[in-house]
């Protein structure tokens, strides 16, 4: 395999169960080495796509080509793929090593090669000496492990991950968020990782394709998921933003001018779609790109005066709410607790300057 | 317990007092309300299994003169048992009939319960039901039935004569041990695909993905995940069938043969027209031990065997 073509391809697949169109002609590369999550709703095919790159679930039409094989004809225990499944699926009537062992069945090795090559796994996921417990003496967080080491050592070309760290507590689940991505770049294995929680997603993934109801949205690095959303599903779905609406003055490459009524005539940076002058659009801004201050400020770029509507303190930020004349929504805005509020949080009414840059907006297609 | 009649020692606060002491004991000791709940079961099985059985224990002890008990306790009738031939061999053949029914039995079983557990999507009550369907007639119609289809002249003999695929009718159909076991594993075959089908059922099926994922074809995945998971079906299938037909005496009675008699059709004969009761007693502890040896060692047997496995 050249080092330009990709792990996966999946190209136009779709999959229908019965009138349930699960999966929409969504095609996307992987390229060798990626940590790739696929992020959305409940429901919206992602672990369908997860299964039938594992072999479990057959596409509708489109074609899955890993390691630039067609996949479609190669049964699922013949795939150089293996999982990580959203219940571990420990096997409860084998010990640990017996479960990691598992795969090794067919590589036919000596009993000392398999027992070094398992204790080698041990201790890459941090477990030495838990061979010989059973399942059930296992908490939630080392029973991911080993499922995790039970698909490694088989040394697939992909992994696959349904939502594995789902049922862990948060504390154990954003340590093993940083202990899975530092693996992920100790054994180079492409990742391909399931999960419906952004932050997630946004933490240990090389590349994120978001998806709603079977179809693929947009596919980025996370900062530009986040920065520069392509369209308006994604802009909701990553975060919190505020939507403006907005009609397009004039369009000069990426960036356009947009009468953004009682904001003014603002400047931004375009997303997908194609703008024309006079075209309604949407202006969207992330709360924590907006200030928040009593006085008018000297120098932004864009201001606007507003009556503070509501406010709560969350520890280490608070969000406010900020009602603008002309603007049917309050405005949300989040800002860093910067110095210490003994007193609490003044969520009285008041009036309030909003101030923002010009680049920390984004246009969006209104529809 | 609102009202008191007059001129009576128990007071409204008495009765509220007793039983608030009984609900405070209820509530303290765990094992009282267990046994509390058990107690109907209990008397019932006392009455039903413990007493009778004392009394088969202390008439094995005694000796038949005549048409008289000699109640003097004696190991004789054991003595006996031991020395005649004849007890050991129905002993071992009961043992060898009955455990080939609970192997036929399991190994028919297996498929059927595997089927509905694994392939039927919808509807699965009404197969089970359906499966359960020889149990609607009465055991001694279907040994009947049995031997309509297994006779010299009978279904399967004059069905394949008159294809040609035999000349004389196969003798050894009915009236033999093969008859037995044929009989016994048809009237007992829900009774093991129940416990079959739930420990299937019970199977989570990631854990099915999860061998293929590794790489495991349909055979190896059924013997390394789904055989060992569903063993403790298996177990409960075999003592559930091979315990009462080591001592079934109908079937042997009707369709064995001389060559199919059982332990129990000796029993019987005991308490019938040998009038020997002290004897039949005897042989009836004596088989009873048997039997729960060779259940515990089985049950003993295959749970070494499910840790093996793993």
């Amino acid at each position: 395999m050249s080092s330009s073509d990709p792990m996966i391809s999946i190209r136009s697949v779709a999959k229908s169960f019965g009138p349930v169109r699960a999966v929409e002609a969504v095609s996307m590369e992987i390229a060798e080495g990626e940590f790739f999550s696929l992020l959305g709703p409940s429901g919206c095919g992602k672990t369908t796509l997860l299964r039938m790159l594992a072999g479990f679930e057959t596409p509708t039409s489109g074609e899955i080509f890993i390691d630039d094989q067609p996949m479609s004809s190669v049964p699922p225990h013949q795939r150089p793929v293996n999982m990580v499944f959203q219940s571990y699926a420990i096997f409860p009537h084998l010990n640990v090593r017996a479960n990691i062992a598992y795969g090794l069945r067919k590589q036919k090795l000596p009993k000392q090669q398999q027992n070094a090559m398992v204790d080698e796994m041990l201790e890459l996921i941090k477990l030495p000496g838990y061979g010989d417990r059973r399942s059930h003496e296992l908490s939630g967080g080392e029973r991911q492990r080993v499922a995790l080491a039970r698909a490694l050592i088989k040394r697939p070309k992909v992994l696959l991950l349904d939502e594995p760290l789902g049922a862990l507590d948060k504390q154990l689940r954003e340590q093993m968020q940083l202990e899975l991505r530092a693996l992920q770049r100790s054994v180079g294995i492409t990742f391909v990782f399931v999960t419906h929680d952004q932050e997630e997603a946004l933490t240990m993934s090389d590349r994120i394709a978001v998806m709603s109801k079977g179809r693929c949205l947009q596919i980025d690095t996370p900062n530009r998921l986040y920065e520069a959303p392509s369209n308006r599903e994604v802009a909701a779905f990553i975060g919190t933003i505020n939507f403006f609406d907005a009609s397009i003055k004039s369009v000069n490459g990426e960036t356009a001018n947009v009468d953004a009524g009682v904001l003014g005539e603002v400047k931004a940076p375009v997303g997908d779609g194609t703008f024309a002058s006079g075209m309604k659009v949407l202006l969207a801004i992330r709360p924590e790109k907006l200030s928040i201050e009593s006085k008018k400020p000297k120098r932004s770029a864009h201001a606007v005066e507003g009556v503070l509507d509501a406010a709560a303190y969350l520890g280490e930020r608070s969000h406010y709410y900020v009602r603008v004349d002309g603007i049917e929504r309050p405005i949300a805005v989040s800002a860093q607790n910067a110095h210490r509020m003994l007193e609490g949080i003044d969520d009285q009414p008041r009036p309030v300057w909003l101030s923002w840059s010009s680049d920390s907006a984004v246009i969006l297609d209104a529809k | 317990m609102s009202t008191t009649t007059v001129g009576t020692h128990v007071t409204p606060s008495n009765v509220n007092r007793t039983r608030d002491r009984i609900t405070a004991m209820f509530l303290g000791n765990e094992a009282l309300r267990g046994y509390t709940l058990l107690s109907p079961t209990l008397v019932v099985m006392a009455i039903g299994i413990l007493v009778p059985f004392a009394i088969l224990l202390t008439m094995s002890f005694w000796t038949q003169v005549a048409f008289e008990f000699d109640t003097t306790p004696s190991l004789n009738n054991y003595a006996k048992a031991l020395e005649h031939p004849v007890y050991e061999t129905l002993l071992w053949r009961s043992i060898m009939i009955s455990g080939a029914c609970s192997i036929a039995t399991v190994l028919l079983s297996y498929p059927m319960a595997y089927y509905v557990a694994f392939h039927v999507k919808r509807y699965k009550m009404l197969w089970i039901i359906l499966m359960t369907l020889p149990f609607w007639t009465s055991y001694l119609l279907r040994v009947f039935a049995w031997k309509v289809i297994l006779g010299f002249n009978g279904v399967i003999n004059s069905g394949l004569k008159s294809v040609g695929i035999i000349e004389q009718p196969m003798e050894f159909l009915l009236y033999s041990p093969t008859a037995v076991v044929i009989t016994l594993a048809h009237a007992w075959a829900a009774f093991a695909i129940l416990p079959i089908y739930v420990s299937l059922e019970k199977i989570d099926r990631s854990l099915l993905e999860a061998a293929t994922d590794l790489g495991d074809g349909p055979v190896a995945r059924f013997f390394r995940i789904t055989l060992p998971l569903s063993l403790p079906g298996i177990i409960a299938a075999t003592l559930i069938i091979f315990i009462p037909t080591v001592g079934d005496y109908v079937t042997p009675a009707l369709l064995g043969g001389p060559d199919g008699i059982m332990m129990a059709n000796m029993i019987q004969a005991m308490f019938g027209k040998v009038n020997d009761w002290p004897m039949g007693a005897a042989l009836s502890v004596g088989m009873m031990v048997t039997v729960a040896v060779f259940a515990i060692t089985f049950m003993f047997v295959s749970r070494k065997a499910t840790e093996q496995i793993g």
